[in-house]
């Protein structure tokens, strides 16, 4: 096991993740060797935390060449034109950077995190409104989140998007046009076996350790 | 049992009050509906203040945003200008950073504070009449957001809706026949249900009440959430 689950919740350990020291010798979680695919997701934590803490601008290019064409691709697909979509996919990336400290890797995958950031800026756009946003939980500043929280919840992230590749076309389509904002795709198909419900369990515990760290 | 401990589960106790038990949870078409981005403006604020006061609709919205993430990691990639990322560079150091909604100390959460102008004494009330008081915060032609004041132990006045109602308790509680509704609650409501809230007698009954009267809302729907996407 690469990390003690503290029962305290307030390990400060999530710097393992930020160093990016990620040892494929180690990093085994209870009991289960990290695939590939789960290594990636960690990567992009790690360089969340190095344009957060230190405006690492290599980091940022790098998670720019992977995440740009894809954020571009998503907002032409909800119906941007090509040079709107190149423009609102620039500010998607540099909102990115501004907001990097406020990303919390123990509740989103960094594919995550920009897709809301993509789906807000969309609507301001293409809907031409401010959507409102929840209020945002921040960690104080002695608490920070569990490393192991962020382990788990980036290998859901990762089963969750293997979950949906391996989707018969029909209903990977039909998710993919609700999140493009295509309702006209709005028929009913049969259970998609997407692991959900553990990725919820996962996101309600960081959620509880975090109103812990704000009582 | 040691000290980090026990101030551990004092911490838990103080934190299980934060934010409510849920009662009635919010619908999951709906949940699914915001994370897309596919609601009526009007429904999007009373998600967002929901939101804001329940972890239970919070854990289950950021589930159907991780499926956005999903789909965003599974595009095509596209053609980007050759030129993207220095223009991203040259942007990023000519914004200006943004404070994000910081969690509110008074009785509307942060996002509802940002549409009335501030918490509860600046709502401006017009009278309905028998004491109920309202506040029209938003309208357009696919829904209207408004904040109801109902005096204690009064009744709603009788209204009809052709879409769909969404009615979140910010202050004292309400019953109708399908319970009672207190901060944090909230009641959705189809155009088949008429109810005839009661406010709760010793406080007066805030809600902000979102209606999607002029487009039926179950045809903006992202239906597919319903049955197969259940979380």
């Amino acid at each position: 096991m690469l990390l003690e689950t503290n029962h305290t919740g307030r390990t400060s350990d999530a710097g393992i993740l930020a160093s990016g020291g990620l040892d494929t010798a180690r990093y085994e979680v209870r009991g289960k060797i990290v695939t590939a695919n789960e290594h990636t997701e960690a990567q992009w934590v790690a360089k969340m935390s190095a344009i957060a803490q230190n405006k690492d601008r290599s980091a940022f290019a790098e998670i720019f060449r992977h995440f740009a064409p894809r954020v571009k691709a998503f907002l032409i697909k909800s119906g941007a034109d090509r040079s709107l979509a190149e423009d609102c996919m620039q500010d998607v990336m540099a909102t990115l950077w501004h907001k990097a400290h406020l990303y919390d890797p123990s509740r989103a995958s960094v594919a995550t995190w920009i897709f809301t950031i993509a789906r807000n800026r969309k609507i301001d756009l293409l809907r031409k409104y401010a959507r409102p946003d929840p209020e945002h939980l921040p960690w104080g500043p002695e608490h920070e989140p569990n490393a192991a929280d962020v382990i788990a919840l980036q290998q859901d992230a990762s089963r969750l998007a293997a979950a949906l590749g391996k989707l018969p076309a029909k209903q990977r389509e039909l998710i993919q046009h609700a999140y493009f904002g295509d309702l006209s795709h709005s028929e009913i198909a049969d259970k998609t076996g997407l692991p959900l419900g553990t990725i919820k369990s996962r996101i309600r515990l960081a959620l509880d350790r975090l109103r812990h760290s704000m009582g | 049992m040691c000290r980090t401990m026990r101030n551990e589960i004092r911490s838990y106790q103080k934190t299980r009050h934060m934010t409510h038990d849920v009662q009635h949870p919010v619908p999951d078409a709906l949940l699914m509906g915001y994370a897309t981005g596919a609601l009526p403006q009007a429904f999007d604020l009373v998600l967002a203040t929901h939101v804001s006061l329940c972890d239970d609709a919070r854990a289950r919205l950021e589930t159907f945003e991780a499926i956005g993430g999903a789909v965003l990691e599974d595009m095509d990639v596209a053609d980007i200008a050759e030129d993207s990322l220095d223009r991203t560079l040259a942007l990023m150091d000519g914004m200006q950073p943004v404070a994000p909604p910081a969690p509110s100390s008074g009785t509307f959460p942060t996002p509802l504070q940002a549409i009335v102008g501030g918490d509860e004494d600046a709502v401006r009330w017009r009278s309905l009449g028998g004491g109920v008081k309202q506040s029209v915060l938003q309208s357009d032609k696919y829904g209207t957001a408004r904040l109801l004041l109902i005096p204690a132990g009064r009744a709603m006045p009788p209204h009809s809706h052709r879409g769909t109602e969404m009615t979140l308790v910010l202050k004292g509680a309400f019953r109708d026949e399908d319970g009672v509704f207190a901060r944090g609650d909230l009641e959705v409501a189809d155009a088949a249900v008429n109810h005839q809230p009661i406010a709760e007698a010793g406080e007066d009954c805030i809600c902000l009440v979102a209606t999607d009267a002029r487009l039926r809302f179950q045809s903006l729907l992202p239906r597919i959430a319903q049955p197969f996407l259940g979380i």
